[in-house]
């Protein structure tokens, strides 16, 4: 058993009525890793984390978390993991505080120990000023924290987190990042979905893209980014004379042809690893061009989608933008 | 891509190593346990805003007692003091049987809110999450129930079977509305949406009125009567006049019991079914 993954699943299939949310999906998640699931609305990501998380009965397929089928062994799969779910479901009536000893309560610690762990998770996730305030007057940011210090209170093995970053603005989205990243540092193994390349890349080690409840893709972030190819370096020369000379090096170093622009100081590339992009500006520099700015951009959800299915994400709120 | 704290000496960090590295792993908390946790949570949402609540748990029956009594009393009783020796059990019957709607416009909130989904994810016994908000708003039906018959009594209610009356009245109307508030938990779950409250309180409306809390049923034509007396509601507050005035048969309080039976079997089961299999799309 202590072999199993945290999650296994095969050929697992959901339907509602007409709609076909899940078409058989297969995920292997190893322990103590953060797995991306990436995709726009309506892909099939909540349905998929629900029926891991218990709350869904699959139509077909298995689908084992450490081992255990979650739909023969839902009990035992409970006691090990931990949702987040897109609605921040603290309680909004409740304080911060009151929102985690009564959570601690109901996981069966006692009293003492319940406010002990309340009051070391507010500290932990920078909530301990806000404490006592009831938690409908929480910002986004502070909310999804309390969601998810909630979440890792019973020091489950495997937490879910369903889209923890959207909706909120950069700085609380940084914070929620490196609060993963810590729980994640002891030992936790998370599954979080996103609409957003840049948040997998962030903390994800490996991926799957999903698009009308498939798996369309999967591998850790550099693979995908790869196969995608849609991350570009932009130079900038100093001297626009030396554009050609600019030009024939970065397609030896790259191994991509070098894109047309109007500006013709201004060269961009595919470079779909950032390591490649690094020996580019290195070989620029050895061959005397001088280089007066360069950028790096990532592929966006859209061009991920666009190169993997041929079609746009289809999404109405926004995945088209990358998180800033 | 997963960064790894190198150190870790800030506050924050072992707040995390003490939550997550501890070894031991609690027992899930006993079924009684969780219940009293739940009835706790329920009792600070209640406090934290209290004048609401008060509001709510007061509103109707002071409206109705004193409409009623003294814009109707006269003509329906022959005077207000006669109808109010009537009505006032009535409308402590209809007091409690309001305020269930309130219990089941909690659960779809807690749904429609997504806490329901995280305590299903959780080891408990789950209907802890529902009994115990109920054994919290049996302190809300007590206290509309204590507050109507103090103004009732201010008003010159006299029960004749006196406070002992009074309080076995009392406790079989909070019987009757613990087990009627199922009903609503079950719509609560069915609908999803806390925006019914408004459809469901005009029906529950309709079948307080169809009853015989303000007037007898004897003046009543054939089909209506016949409603009227198969209606539980009617049944309670038949037994409920009778305790307050010394005059009730075994026989009415059987018929009680029946319907509270009844009530928790259908509904309790119902409501717990359509708890675990509730799916959000």
């Amino acid at each position: 058993m202590n072999s199993d993954p945290a999650i296994r699943t095969r050929g697992l299939r959901k339907s509602f009525g007409e709609t076909i949310a899940v078409n058989g999906i297969d995920l292997t998640v190893q322990k103590g890793t953060v797995y991306g699931v990436l995709g726009p609305n309506g892909a099939g990501k909540t349905t998929t984390i629900r029926m891991l998380a218990t709350l869904l009965r699959p139509d077909s397929g298995t689908a084992e978390v450490f081992g255990h089928d979650v739909v023969e062994q839902a009990q035992t799969v409970r006691e090990m993991v931990s949702l987040t779910g897109q609605l921040a479901s603290v309680d909004e009536g409740l304080t911060g505080y009151q929102n985690l000893v009564l959570l601690a309560r109901l996981t069966g610690y006692s009293r003492p120990a319940a406010r002990q762990r309340a009051d070391d998770l507010l500290a932990a996730f920078d909530l301990a000023d806000a404490r006592d305030r009831i938690a409908r007057t929480y910002s986004g940011g502070m909310r999804r924290r309390l969601d998810i210090a909630a979440s890792i209170l019973s020091a489950p093995r495997l937490i879910f987190l369903d889209e923890p970053t959207t909706g909120l603005d950069p700085r609380s989205r940084n914070q929620v990042w490196d609060t993963v990243r810590a729980v994640v540092a002891r030992g936790t193994t998370v599954l979080l979905t996103t609409q957003y390349l840049e948040e997998a890349d962030q903390l994800a080690d490996r991926i799957a893209v999903i698009d009308q409840g498939r798996v369309i893709a999967e591998g850790t972030p550099a693979e995908l980014k790869s196969s995608v190819g849609g991350g570009a370096l932009h130079v900038r020369l100093t001297d626009s004379t030396q554009r050609e000379q600019a030009k024939q090096v970065l397609t030896r170093v790259l191994g991509t042809s070098v894109r047309p622009t109007t500006d013709s100081a201004i060269l961009s590339a595919g470079a779909g690893d950032p390591a490649l992009a690094g020996q580019a500006l290195t070989a620029l520099t050895a061959s005397g061009i001088a280089v007066a700015t360069f950028s790096l951009d990532q592929p966006s959800l859209d061009e991920v989608f666009l190169t993997l299915t041929g079609h746009r994400a289809e999404d109405t709120n926004g995945t088209e933008e990358l998180v800033p | 891509m997963t960064t790894t704290s190198a150190t870790t000496t800030t506050p924050a960090d072992r707040g995390l190593d003490t939550v997550l590295l501890a070894p031991e792993r609690p027992r899930r908390p006993s079924p009684l346990s969780a219940t009293l946790t739940l009835a706790w949570r329920a009792a600070i949402r209640m406090k934290n805003e209290v004048v609401v609540q008060l509001f709510d748990v007061l509103m109707m029956p002071v409206v109705f007692l004193l409409i009623f009594s003294y814009l109707f009393g006269g003509a329906f009783a022959g005077s207000v003091d006669n109808y109010l020796q009537f009505f006032l059990p009535g409308v402590l019957v209809m007091a409690a049987v309001m305020q269930t709607l309130a219990t089941g416009h909690t659960v779809s909130l807690d749904i429609a809110k997504g806490v329901f989904d995280r305590f299903r994810t959780m080891p408990f016994w789950q209907p802890a999450s529902l009994v115990g908000a109920m054994i919290t708003d049996l302190g809300r039906y007590l206290l509309t129930l204590v507050l109507t018959a103090a103004l009732g009594l201010s008003l010159g209610f006299r029960p004749d079977a006196g406070v002992g009356g009074m309080a076995l009245a009392i406790l079989l109307i909070l019987a009757f509305s613990f087990a009627f508030a199922w009903i609503f938990t079950t719509i609560g779950l069915l609908t999803r949406s806390p925006d019914s409250i408004q459809a469901q309180s005009m029906l529950l409306m309709a079948v307080v009125f169809c009853s015989n809390i303000f007037v007898d049923s004897s003046t009543m034509p054939g089909v209506i009567r016949a409603i009227v007396d198969t209606n539980p509601i009617s049944h309670l507050s038949t037994a409920v006049r009778g305790l307050v005035h010394g005059t009730v048969t075994a026989g009415q309080l059987g018929l009680v019991g029946l319907s509270i039976g009844a009530l928790l079997v259908i509904f309790g089961p119902l409501t717990m079914v359509l708890y675990h299999k509730r799916k959000n799309g």
